[in-house]
């Protein structure tokens, strides 16, 4: 029995011009897919055209099989961290993370239970009363993992989340999100600029360049390639004789 | 970086302008309480003051209610709508009645709200008979919210926009209601802001004076200030005026003391950056709430706009521009405001350099009090205002009838006074810089004394004097305040003599006068708001309204 993919993009186009984008790509469930590429190549906007953030000019978004085209962001079964700012700076943690829970924030002892809960898997027990300008920025990335863990949603968006964090710091990181995602069971989307965040954790590559989707390959031997003049350009490699 | 003898005069020069200060804010309040000595309070005179006390809380209040109360949710609406067609266009509008004359102003809102306005006019088509009345309390709140709605707005909406983009994402992403957006994000973000506006909306309409004096219906809707001015101008009963005025110094420096606590916004509408979206906003039929609050909201504020151009355009201009009577306004006009121009820059200009050559030699705790009275010389004049200054005056030169250059100096006086804070606001930052860049080098060079003032520093400086000239010329066009006391045949300015006009209904006339002068004045405030954006600070910015 196959299963749908868990997200496909089927030709969708984003913007006019010098600026436009296209895509196509899917994704069986339980995936970890790194997206590379320049900075202007449009991986941000692939990932938000994913959330909901963007609507796409035409073509079709599906996620599991199900058209979401047009659905809000909280209805597409999705989390998203982002590398800064995922927590509102003036509320304390446990209530941040409770918002993953109930956006009205009507929470009862069991659901603030869960709470403690994701805090203890991400490392922070007893952090939950404070304020986010009181933790380190990679204790602030856990917070948000642990939103993502208590929202269980299907399909997982990473905005280079450990950019800034340090090299071994990031390593940690990406360490516990791949734990996370496997007990979530979640299929993951991560923008990244760092080659070696893409060869430790992802098993597939979307390697992105003016927009447009220049290779779509197994990570395994990916850096490897030279039959890439994007890939080359992005890494640097094509420095001539 | 200073020499010991640019030091010395420094000092000298903060302590001359600081004299020359204290002693226009001390003479008239002197004369105040010396005056007032033995004027006993009679009974029915007690519950007058009472009700006129109670009647400037009561209108302060309400105003700042509605405008605050309106402000919030208009402020969210254009956070929530960041990119619409004249979406700029819209927020630069609602800074124009921060530099429109009240007097002007209050001529459009008359065009509007009046009898014959556009809105009774429109309530008469619903066939509702008895028409809105713009006189009286009800007028006196659509002119302060019609002024502070537009400013309030300014003051909240920067604390939403600078909240970062990740967090409209977030509140999309986790499905945020418009609700618990509001409760959880929007309103922690606009709760300061609010609270600060909210604090100098209510200073600002408990010292109203013009409007209330144009819009105010009889003894039932009377502020303070308004019955500081009738009871020297109608009644000449001095007494009353002094205990009006001691009651109004009170609740002045009350309010002040609560705005300490909660720390003033200073700087209104940098709305520049923030959020290019809102994925957490509903498009479509869904918007429709925020777009009718803000175009509301436009037309409540471009309407009186729109009716003083009209009316001015109607009225009989070139009938009026050969008037040798509105020539001796304007250059009466022009010469106060030019004089009080001068007469601030050159006060903000001293206490500026010596707060600076105090700042450059900490540790004296008598220059330590020179710099912080400078400092506090602005709101000196806040605490005082300008009719109850006026006030001190006229009684001191027994009502200066029959004297030209003497109230003209009071006058002139009461003007720079009002304009000093803003200008030493406009001043200082970019003194501080240009000392910044320029000290050493001048120092190094053995250009001191007043070489170093006229080839140096002024030249430096000259984009933000200007800005602060200009400002206070502005200011000074459109006052009504200081003249209302010593206006005569003699002594007439362009604010005083639309008044009479006004008094007098000779409403052609007036409209076509209101529109020379809220032309003039939008002019100047134009032309010192550009040469601040050039030199980096905007007079503008939380300007106080008379």
């Amino acid at each position: 029995m196959t299963q749908p993919p868990a997200i496909e993009f089927d030709t969708v186009a984003y913007g006019i011009g010098e600026l436009s984008a296209e895509f196509t790509f899917e994704r069986a469930p339980g995936t970890v897919t790194a997206i590379l590429g320049p900075s202007g190549a449009g991986k941000s906007t692939l990932l938000n055209l994913a959330a909901g953030f963007l609507e796409p000019r035409t073509g079709r978004i599906l996620q599991g099989g199900r058209p979401v085209n047009g659905l809000p962001p909280s209805a597409r079964g999705v989390s998203m961290v982002f590398q800064d700012n995922n927590l509102f700076a003036h509320l304390d943690i446990r209530t941040n993370i409770g918002l993953g829970l109930d956006p009205a924030l009507r929470l009862d002892a069991g659901t603030w239970k869960k709470v403690e809960t994701a805090l203890e898997r991400v490392g922070l027990a007893g952090f939950g009363r404070r304020q986010p300008a009181s933790l380190s920025g990679g204790e602030r990335q856990r917070v948000a993992l642990a939103r993502a863990f208590v929202r269980r949603r299907p399909l997982l968006l990473l905005d280079e989340p450990f950019d800034g964090l340090g090299p071994g710091l990031a390593a940690d990181m990406l360490g516990l999100m791949l734990e996370i995602r496997a007990e979530v069971g979640a299929t993951v989307l991560m923008v990244t600029h760092d080659p070696d965040e893409a060869r430790a954790a992802a098993d597939q590559i979307l390697l992105v360049s003016k927009g447009r989707i220049a290779a779509d390959a197994p990570a395994e031997g990916f850096f490897d390639r030279h039959d890439l003049p994007e890939l080359e350009a992005y890494l640097g490699r094509n420095a001539g004789p | 970086m200073l020499t010991r003898s640019e030091h010395r005069a420094s000092t000298a020069g903060g302590v001359a302008a600081l004299a020359v200060i204290g002693l226009a804010l001390a003479v008239p309040v002197m004369v105040l309480l010396s005056q007032g000595t033995g004027t006993g309070v009679s009974a029915s005179q007690g519950a007058y003051i009472a009700r006129i006390t109670w009647f400037t809380l009561l209108q302060a209040g309400l105003s700042t209610l509605l405008s605050v109360g309106f402000a919030v949710p208009l402020a969210r609406a254009l956070a929530r709508r960041p990119s619409f067609r004249g979406r700029r266009w819209l927020i630069s509008l609602f800074a124009v009645p921060l530099g429109l004359p009240p007097l002007v102003a209050a001529l459009g809102l008359l065009e509007v709200w009046g009898r014959n306005g556009v809105a009774n006019r429109g309530l008469a088509l619903f066939g509702v008979e008895t028409p809105f009345s713009i006189y009286g309390l009800s007028g006196i709140l659509i002119a302060h919210v019609f002024f502070n709605l537009p400013l309030a707005a300014r003051l909240i909406l920067p604390g939403l926009e600078r909240l970062p983009p990740e967090y409209w994402k977030t509140a999309a992403n986790l499905g945020m209601g418009g609700l618990s957006l509001f409760r959880l994000v929007e309103w922690p973000a606009m709760r300061r802001s609010a609270g600060a506006a909210g604090g100098l909306v209510f200073m600002l309409c408990a010292t109203s004076f013009t409007l209330v004096l144009v819009l105010g219906g009889g003894p039932a809707a009377t502020t303070l200030e308004v019955a500081i001015y009738q009871s020297l101008r109608f009644d000449f009963d001095p007494g009353r005026a002094v205990l009006l005025s001691a009651i109004q110094i009170g609740l002045t420096l009350a309010v002040m003391l609560g705005l300490r606590l909660i720390s003033l916004p200073t700087e209104a509408g940098d709305t520049k950056g923030g959020a290019t979206s809102r994925p957490d906003v509903a498009r479509g039929w869904r918007s429709l709430p925020d777009v009718a609050l803000i175009g509301a909201a436009g037309v409540f504020v471009a309407a009186p706009l729109v009716a003083v151009v009209v009316s001015g355009l109607a009225a009989d201009l070139a009938r009026l521009l050969t008037d040798a009577l509105f020539w001796r306004a304007a250059a009466t006009s022009l010469a106060i405001g030019l004089a009080a121009a001068c007469v601030a820059v050159s006060l903000a200009g001293l206490m500026v350099r010596a707060r600076f050559s105090v700042g450059e030699r900490p540790g004296s705790p008598g220059l330590g009090l020179l710099s912080g009275l400078a400092a506090a010389a602005g709101s000196l004049t806040l605490l005082v205002p300008p009719v109850v200054l006026g006030a001190g005056w006229f009684l001191m030169l027994g009502g200066g009838a029959g004297q030209l250059l003497a109230p003209l100096s009071v006058i002139v006086l009461i003007n720079a006074l009002m304009a000093l804070p803003f200008v030493m606001r406009v001043i200082e930052p970019a003194h501080q810089g240009a000392m910044e860049r320029n000290g050493r080098l001048a120092l190094s060079l053995g250009i001191t004394g007043i070489n170093r003032i006229r080839q140096i520093d002024v030249p430096a400086l000259l984009a933000p004097l200007a800005t602060g000239f200009v400002f206070a010329v502005a200011l000074s066009l459109g006052d009504l305040g200081a003249i209302a006391l010593f206006g005569s045949d003699r002594i007439v300015t362009l604010p005083w003599l639309l008044y009479q006009k006004l008094g007098s209904y000779r409403t052609a006339d007036a409209a076509g006068l209101a529109l020379l002068l809220g032309a003039a004045t939008m002019a100047l405030m134009i032309v010192a708001d550009r040469l601040g954006n050039r030199s980096g600070a905007a007079p503008l910015a939380g300007r106080q309204l008379r």
